[in-house]
């Protein structure tokens, strides 16, 4: 017998737990995947996550979640042009993966649909904790993505690029990106579509020995979407993995990053770049464990904050007893260019290893008048020098990529996002 | 070409007067060098004539070439051919040099309805300028004035003018921070852009500058107002004995 007062269920749990019903039968997936899909749905039917879960304390999902659009099955969503020309592309839209694999030298791919329904695919399933809401809503649903494996050795000479992309309705997506020892590829991630939609999207990449990775997340949803996502990663020894990740959309956007420095040796590299503007609320939430000796990691978050716009910047660090000389440092800068607009910063460090350099710092400025006095003394009209100074404020994280492609990809971007919202 | 009239103006955010009921008129074709003690406005003049929002104008007006400026932006000012040599140039990480120099100089264009320069002659331009400064182009690489030595500001202040080719140059204690090379050559750059419908207004506290930019008119501003007016023969007076013997002959 349930003693548990039945909570009253919000419009957006009552659509979720209703579609799923609805959903189920096309759903695909073995047994074991069924299981996890009802306990995901489980968990949802206790409740979303609220601020009284430390992780989603600046993000209240149960209040910001208001509705759930039902799916749309006539949405019909293209291919996006690729970040970077020449990209291998591999596209889902509206929740299904569209077109045939491309041929990548050293790289094979497979279907998530296919892993799904031979159950291959299960035991990446599960959620990490009780507020996993993400994994809970996109296990629930998840309909398709794409495996990418890279062979040991193989160096991808063009980005690979995976696309979850929406058309209004819902959309759940998953990528799984196996990275053999020595590997070496840069991985595009796009989140995107035209619609007002419930997004959600979660990616899992294993980095083997001595592999290098960069890994770019571009989110531009139209403001009137949900975007729900999930990024996981684990480090083999010596390897590296650069994460990018820019947000530039979206109305409700959370964007997790767990990553397990797990490999001795090995190197993690975060760079964010958030455009916020409108009545958006993003949420970028990293959790780091540094778990073997000798690593490194360096997270730099960039954000520009504009209109009525919120951001929210979570970062833990774990660094584990035996994982001594951890070196790991975290900074969150924030530019805010409007009075209505807000920045939340919450650094932590746990700290269980005695020889470690650990630190993190945040700041939040306004453009310096001085600055934009000087600039316009030149001739420079004000949107325009305004734009020079934003810029300038987050150029420098892109450079740091170094690759020219992705560097003029991204900044094309910026210009394009400011030359919108500035 | 410029005329300033009883001009008062006071700091927004203090509301302190600094500017007292200044008079200059300035024509065309004229170096008009300003000189006076330490904090007597002088700076805070070369601020209101460019327009900077940190202080207000009470009273009086600014015209050029007849028309008033005090409603223009500071862009506007520039783009109708106004320029600041500022007395202490700004470091702004982040934008590169060259892109700046470009981005003003096209915009420059654009406000007066000309088509932006191609790279290839912006950066000739940009060439030419840099070495009749003895300027090494390299340090355009880098982010605008970071870093840049004082001297090396001051004269990137010089290759701001010559290649926006402006009417009406304020330049603020140019010649501080310069070695005597330095100020040879800044000077030489100054007087090779002198013609009939460009005028200076040069703010200096030593004789040396006029040496070489050689004025025609020279004024003493004390507390916010022009209390003696001369020519070039004033600034060796001043040089001489100093401003007690004006400021008390004023009073
Ligand atoms: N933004 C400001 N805030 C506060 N005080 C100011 C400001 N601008 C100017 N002042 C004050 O106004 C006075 C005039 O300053 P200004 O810089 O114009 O003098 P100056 O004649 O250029 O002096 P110097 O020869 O030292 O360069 C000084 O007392 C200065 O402290
Ligand atoms: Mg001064």
């Amino acid at each position: 017998m349930n003693m548990h007062a039945a909570p009253q269920r919000t419009q957006a749990e009552t659509a979720l737990i209703e579609a799923f019903g609805e959903r189920l039968s096309e759903l695909p997936g073995d047994g074991a995947v069924m299981v996890k899909r009802d306990d995901a749905i489980e968990a949802i039917k206790d409740g979303l996550p609220t601020r009284r879960a430390e992780a989603w304390h600046y993000t209240d999902l149960r209040r910001l979640l208001a509705v759930v659009p039902p799916y749309d099955q006539t949405a019909n969503p293209k291919p996006l042009t690729p970040v970077v020309e020449g990209s291998a592309v591999l596209p889902v839209l509206n929740g299904v993966v569209h077109g045939k694999a491309p041929s990548v030298g050293g790289v094979a791919f497979q279907t998530l649909s296919e892993k799904l329904i031979d159950g291959s695919l299960a035991p990446a399933l599960d959620p990490r904790d009780a507020d996993d809401a993400v994994s809970f809503l996109n296990t629930a649903f998840v309909s398709d993505g794409w495996f990418v494996d890279i062979a040991a050795d193989a160096k991808a000479d063009a980005p690979i690029e995976v696309q979850n992309v929406q058309a209004g309705g819902q959309v759940h997506a998953r990528f799984a990106v196996r990275a053999g020892a020595g590997a070496k590829a840069t991985i595009v991630e796009r989140q995107s579509g035209s619609g007002a939609a419930l997004s959600t999207s979660v990616s899992n990449l294993l980095v083997g020995e001595d592999a290098d990775i960069v890994w770019l997340i571009v989110q531009d949803q139209p403001e009137t979407t949900t975007h729900l996502a999930q990024f996981n990663a684990e480090l083999g020894k010596n390897s590296r993995l650069t994460l990018f990740v820019m947000n530039a959309g979206g109305k409700l956007v959370r964007q997790e990053v767990r990553v397990k420095v797990a490999g001795e040796g090995s190197d993690f590299q975060l760079r964010g770049v958030n455009l916020l503007a409108g009545d958006t609320h993003c949420d970028v939430t990293m959790v780091l464990d540094h778990a073997a000796p000798n690593t490194g990691s360096r997270e730099l978050i960039r954000n520009v904050v504009t209109d009525k716009a919120r951001g929210v910047f979570q970062g833990r660090i774990n660094v584990y007893q035996q994982a001594q000389k951890t070196d790991a440092k975290m900074a969150c800068n924030t530019l805010l260019l409007s009075d209505d607009a807000e920045f939340s910063t919450k650094p932590e460090l746990e700290i269980f290893a005695d020889d470690v350099q650990c630190g993190h710092g945040a700041t939040v400025t306004e453009i310096d008048r001085n600055h934009l006095f000087y600039l316009m003394a030149r001739g420079i009209d004000e949107k325009t020098a305004r734009g020079l100074l934003v810029k300038a404020f987050v150029a420098s994280v892109i450079e740091e990529l170094e690759d020219e492609p992705l560097v003029d990809a991204l900044e094309a971007r910026l210009d394009g996002w400011f030359a919108e919202h500035g | 070409m410029l005329e300033i009239k009883n001009l008062h103006a006071r700091i927004a955010s203090t509301g302190t007067e600094i500017i007292r009921g200044l008079n200059l008129t300035v024509e065309a074709g004229e170096v008009a060098a300003i000189m006076g003690p330490n904090g007597s406005g002088k700076s805070t003049l070369s601020y209101v004539l460019a327009g900077r929002d940190d202080y207000e104008v009470t009273e009086g007006d600014v015209l050029y070439n007849g028309q008033s400026i005090l409603e223009m932006d500071p862009a506007e000012r520039a783009a109708a051919g106004i320029f600041l040599a500022f007395q202490y140039p700004m470091e702004i990480p982040g934008v590169a040099t060259m892109e700046f120099l470009k981005v003003a100089l096209n915009a420059q264009r654009k406000a007066r309805g000309e088509e932006p320069l191609k790279i290839p002659e912006f950066l000739k331009h940009v060439k030419e300028a840099a070495g009749s400064l003895e300027m090494d182009v390299a340090m355009l690489k880098r982010p605008l004035n970071v870093g840049f030595s004082g001297g090396e500001k001051k004269r990137a202040e010089i290759l701001q003018m010559k290649l926006l080719q402006p009417q009406f140059c304020v330049l603020d204690e140019t010649d501080s921070g310069l070695d005597i090379d330095a100020l040879k050559i800044v000077a030489d750059g100054v007087n090779a852009l002198r013609a009939p419908d460009r005028a200076f207004l040069v703010i200096t506290h030593y004789q040396r500058l006029l040496e070489h930019i050689v004025p025609d008119t020279v004024h003493v501003l004390y507390r916010g107002q022009v209390i003696k007016s001369g020519g070039k023969e004033l600034a060796h007076e001043l040089e001489a004995n100093g401003y007690a013997g004006i400021i008390e002959e004023a009073a």
